[in-house]
């Protein structure tokens, strides 16, 4: 079963999280900030992380640029999950190593349409209407 | 729902829009009507009934509107979108090289995302069609779609569903809660009312056409009819793309499938395509030549 870190600091946002992602087949792990996802990546890399950008201690992007440069810190795709809907926000987050970006609120149609596009998850068969 | 009531309101949606629903679709009246009798301030279904059998045009057009109206996203599906840049494009490309122009018809454009879709795989295609002269026609049943079409304004929930983020930074701009999609790629569309049950001869022939999840809502006779006179817009060489779910084989010959292109199909030589039932004189007369 692939893993997921879900890395925000609203334990409200994680439970939300955490049930869609399971509902996509997802084993979820926790993280209320960068330095606490730090560490989980340390232990095993994620094949996913779904990050908030504004947290306390250390932020998502702050959090992105030092993953990817720890070693098999490539490997995770990552997804932002902010409230931070600037084009500027997109693009440096997408320029500092990010794989797709969602904007809250989210639903599960969001997380799966993201989830699909890096290819985290296969696309559903077609469907008629 | 009672039964008259539902019958009355199939009959309606029938006539008026070929949209042909089953005796178990009660649950999508309601889903889509009742929130229109609301706004009306009509108190359910059999008001809403009641009000019709009175004669309000402009109801009855809402009513129309609200059935035959689909969700969609952007790049709804993909897989069709994918055939579309590696197997339709390149081919038109060949083609159509020295005429350098391409035409494609969405028969059924809906809020937009579809034609969208196309104009932004075409962009992405960059210097391939530097010089070519694009058309895009974009027709829908319903006026309110078109208009939300034209604007080719979305929410923020749209604009995150299928449409990858690189696309979005590139092709939209933020517009207070909302995201626009840039002139340059409106430019690229027309959009045009049109009912399929209707004749479409005066939009000309297409090297391509989409027309994606929206027989399914026909007879077996009104798709029929519809596919011949989709075949008297098509180019020989063209391509016509349909539903995952929908497919031509057994209803017309006038089309084939392409083998390992799921919902994609061309023209027959009209020399071997006799067209099942009436209805298809230049067809005829094409094969007499």
């Amino acid at each position: 079963m692939k893993t997921c870190l879900v890395v925000d600091d609203s334990s409200i946002v994680r439970k939300v999280a955490r049930r869609i992602v399971e509902s996509l087949g997802f084993q979820v792990i926790e993280a209320e900030d960068g330095v606490e996802a730090l560490v989980h990546c340390k232990k095993a890399m994620p094949e996913a992380i779904l990050l908030d950008w504004n947290m306390p201690v250390m932020d998502g992007f702050q959090f992105l640029g030092t993953l990817r440069r720890m070693p098999g810190g490539d490997e995770p795709k990552v997804v932002f999950c902010t409230t931070e809907t600037g084009i500027d926000h997109i693009t440096k987050a997408m320029g500092g190593g990010a794989n797709e970006y969602i904007m809250k609120p989210f639903d599960k149609d969001i997380v799966m349409a993201k989830f699909q596009e890096v290819g985290l998850i296969e696309r559903e068969e077609e469907t008629a209407a | 729902m009672n039964s008259p009531d539902y019958e009355y309101l199939r009959k309606l949606l029938k006539e008026r829009s070929g949209l042909d629903l089953s005796a178990d679709k009660q649950y999508l009246i309601e889903s889509r009507l009742l929130p229109l009798a609301r706004k009306g301030g009509l108190a359910g279904i059999p008001e809403l009934v009641q009000k019709l059998q009175g004669g309000s045009s402009a109801l009855i057009t809402s009513v129309v509107e609200a059935m035959t109206t689909n969700e969609t996203f952007f790049f709804r599906d993909k897989i069709p979108f994918d055939h579309f840049r590696d197997t339709i494009m390149p081919e038109v490309l060949k083609a159509r090289a020295s005429r350098r122009s391409v035409r494609i018809w969405c028969a059924a454009g809906s809020t937009g995302q579809e034609p969208y879709s196309l104009a932004m795989t075409l962009k992405e295609m960059g210097a391939a069609l530097t010089g070519w002269r694009v058309e895009i026609i974009a027709t829908d049943l319903s006026q309110e779609v078109l208009e939300k079409a034209k604007a080719g304004i979305y929410s923020q929930f749209e604009v995150q569903r299928g449409l990858p983020i690189q696309h979005l930074v590139k092709y939209f701009k933020p517009n207070g809660e909302t995201w626009q999609i840039n002139p340059e790629l409106r430019a690229m569309i027309q959009h045009r009312q049109l009912n399929l049950l209707q004749d479409f001869s005066h939009l000309g022939t297409f090297d391509v056409i989409f027309c994606r999840n929206v027989l399914i809502y026909f007879d077996q006779e009104t798709k029929i009819n519809i596919f011949n006179r989709l075949a008297r817009q098509i180019e020989p060489d063209g391509f016509m793309v349909l539903g995952a779910a929908e497919t031509v084989v057994g209803l017309t010959d006038t089309f084939k499938p392409i083998a390992d292109r799921r919902g994609l199909y061309r023209p027959n030589d009209p020399r071997v395509a006799a067209p099942i039932g009436a209805g298809a004189p230049r067809m005829v007369a094409m094969a007499g030549r």
